[in-house]
């Protein structure tokens, strides 16, 4: 009993850590994927792969501006929240095998996660308030805005999956990611079904890029616009927070996608067992996150211009929520 | 000092810039953020505020209204910091130099660290001028 209790005391102190250190890790990395592929499609060398990691390590040295009429300990403090309430998020979420459970999980975690997705953003808007510059106003406000708009229709995909499964499996903790990802549901339904799941799945990338604030759903940071809105007053250590939690919430929402609508391993299909299949599962985990932030997240990016704050609206109220309310019609019928 | 060496590497890995460009500077020095010379491969990028710049950018003819704003701009980039001024009108007001209104030297009003002359500069200068810099900065010091 003693050793049990010293092992799970163990595993929530380093869970955390580890975790977020992994996450920050691959986030960062994918970051410079992102910009590397970006300037390859732009026909150009692009950074070395390694450029945010130098990027943060030349913030961390340099000097923390505080504005003079800034609120100074919500001002500080922003950061430190938006970053843990990010590594928080994680703890819910799968990581690839199911061997390598959560390390926080229960019955209600898809409404946990629902709950805990706006908060990094919340504390970011909350920063940007407290910098009492009007430019950082103007983001908070945006972003404010864009998080009202597309809350719906991510709400809308994760409860008609969570609506499905309870109906294929009555009984069942169906809130539960860990359950989500052991059922996947492409194969369970009818046609209209998996075109209900396509429509859903569709939402969910045109969400993507309005929760990690990047083109064409930056109105929130527009830099030539705006001067980066949100985090205009913040410099040096703090302005990494923002970077790092940035970074380690693309692994999140990739996750997140992954635990949704891509729930595969590749192990029990060629039928390997043991560490090794756990290494492989994990491997081909990452392959999958890195594929869908970069077409969910790079490509976009790249492919398009800023929308404007209306278009912002309008694309999210209008487009979005009907396709996620056309699947989960699609979902109910089939 | 071995320490600041360290920390001055580890900056000029990673230059961001902010740009203050009057007339044809910001014309003429816009390609190389461009694909044929690509100034991200050196981990330089332009940045939309002077909080997060390690570089501030001055380019084409000052007036004495503009030299304010730039000073500000100056105020509020976060240590270290450095400035770099661009062409001939920075250093000597260029083609405007009879003008009434024209700064002849920028750096009687702002401390600029390094020129790089030129009408316009060519771009591999620039680069050379933002790898130098830092170095320039700490043999001051």
């Amino acid at each position: 009993m003693t050793t049990l209790t010293f092992g799970v005391i163990l595993g929530a102190v380093i869970g955390p850590i580890g975790l977020g250190l992994f996450a920050i890790f691959c986030g960062l990395l994918y970051k410079g994927f992102d910009r590397k592929i970006a300037a390859h499609m732009q026909h150009r060398v692009g950074p070395p792969i390694i450029q945010p990691f130098l990027d943060v390590s030349k913030f961390m040295i340099k000097d923390t501006v505080q504005p003079e009429r800034a609120l100074s300990w919500l001002y500080n403090s922003a950061p430190i929240i938006c970053l843990a309430s990010v590594i928080t998020l994680l703890l819910y979420l799968p990581f690839g095998n199911l061997a390598f459970t959560p390390v926080l999980s229960g019955q209600g975690d898809v409404i946990l996660v629902l709950y805990l997705l706006p908060i990094p953003a919340l504390a970011m808007i909350l920063g940007g308030f407290a910098s009492s510059s009007p430019i950082a106003t103007v983001g908070a406000q945006r972003k404010m805005i864009t998080m009202m708009s597309y809350e719906f229709p991510l709400v809308v995909v994760i409860i008609s999956i969570a609506w499905k499964l309870n109906q294929l499996y009555p009984g069942h903790s169906v809130f539960s990611l860990a359950f989500i990802y052991s059922h996947p549901l492409w194969g369970e339904m009818g046609l209209l079904g998996n075109i209900g799941m396509l429509l859903l799945l569709l939402s969910l990338i045109l969400v993507t890029p309005g929760q990690l604030g990047t083109v064409p759903f930056d109105v929130c940071e527009a830099s030539p616009e705006i001067a980066e809105g949100l985090v205009t007053e913040y410099s040096g250590r703090n302005f990494a927070l923002f970077y790092l939690s940035d970074a380690v919430k693309t692994v999140a929402i990739g996750t997140l996608t992954i635990v949704l609508f891509f729930p595969y391993d590749i192990c029990p299909v060629i039928g390997l067992d043991g560490p090794a299949a756990f290494a492989l599962d994990f491997l081909f985990f990452l392959v999958k996150l890195f594929l869908i932030v970069i077409l969910t997240v790079t490509l976009p990016r790249t492919a398009t211009a800023r929308l404007k704050i209306s278009q912002v609206l309008m694309s999210y109220w209008g487009i979005t929520t009907g396709i996620a309310l056309l699947g989960l019609a699609f979902i109910v019928a089939g | 000092m071995v320490k600041q060496a360290i920390k001055m590497k580890r900056l000029i890995k990673a230059i961001w810039v902010f740009n203050w460009f009057n007339s044809c500077g910001f014309a003429e020095v816009v390609p190389i953020a461009g694909s044929r010379w690509d100034m991200e491969r050196f981990g330089i990028i332009l940045t939309g505020t002077p909080r997060h710049a390690d570089v501030l950018f001055i380019a084409g003819y000052q007036t004495f209204k503009s030299m304010k704003r730039a000073q500000r701009i100056c105020e509020q980039m976060a240590d270290p910091k450095a400035v770099i001024a661009l062409g001939a009108c920075t250093m000597s007001g260029g083609m405007y130099w009879d003008s009434y209104n024209t700064v002849k030297r920028v750096s009687d009003y702002i401390p600029v660290n390094i020129y790089v002359p030129g009408c316009p500069p060519r771009p591999e200068a620039l680069f050379e001028a933002c790898e130098k810099i830092f170095q320039h900065v700490r043999a001051m010091q």
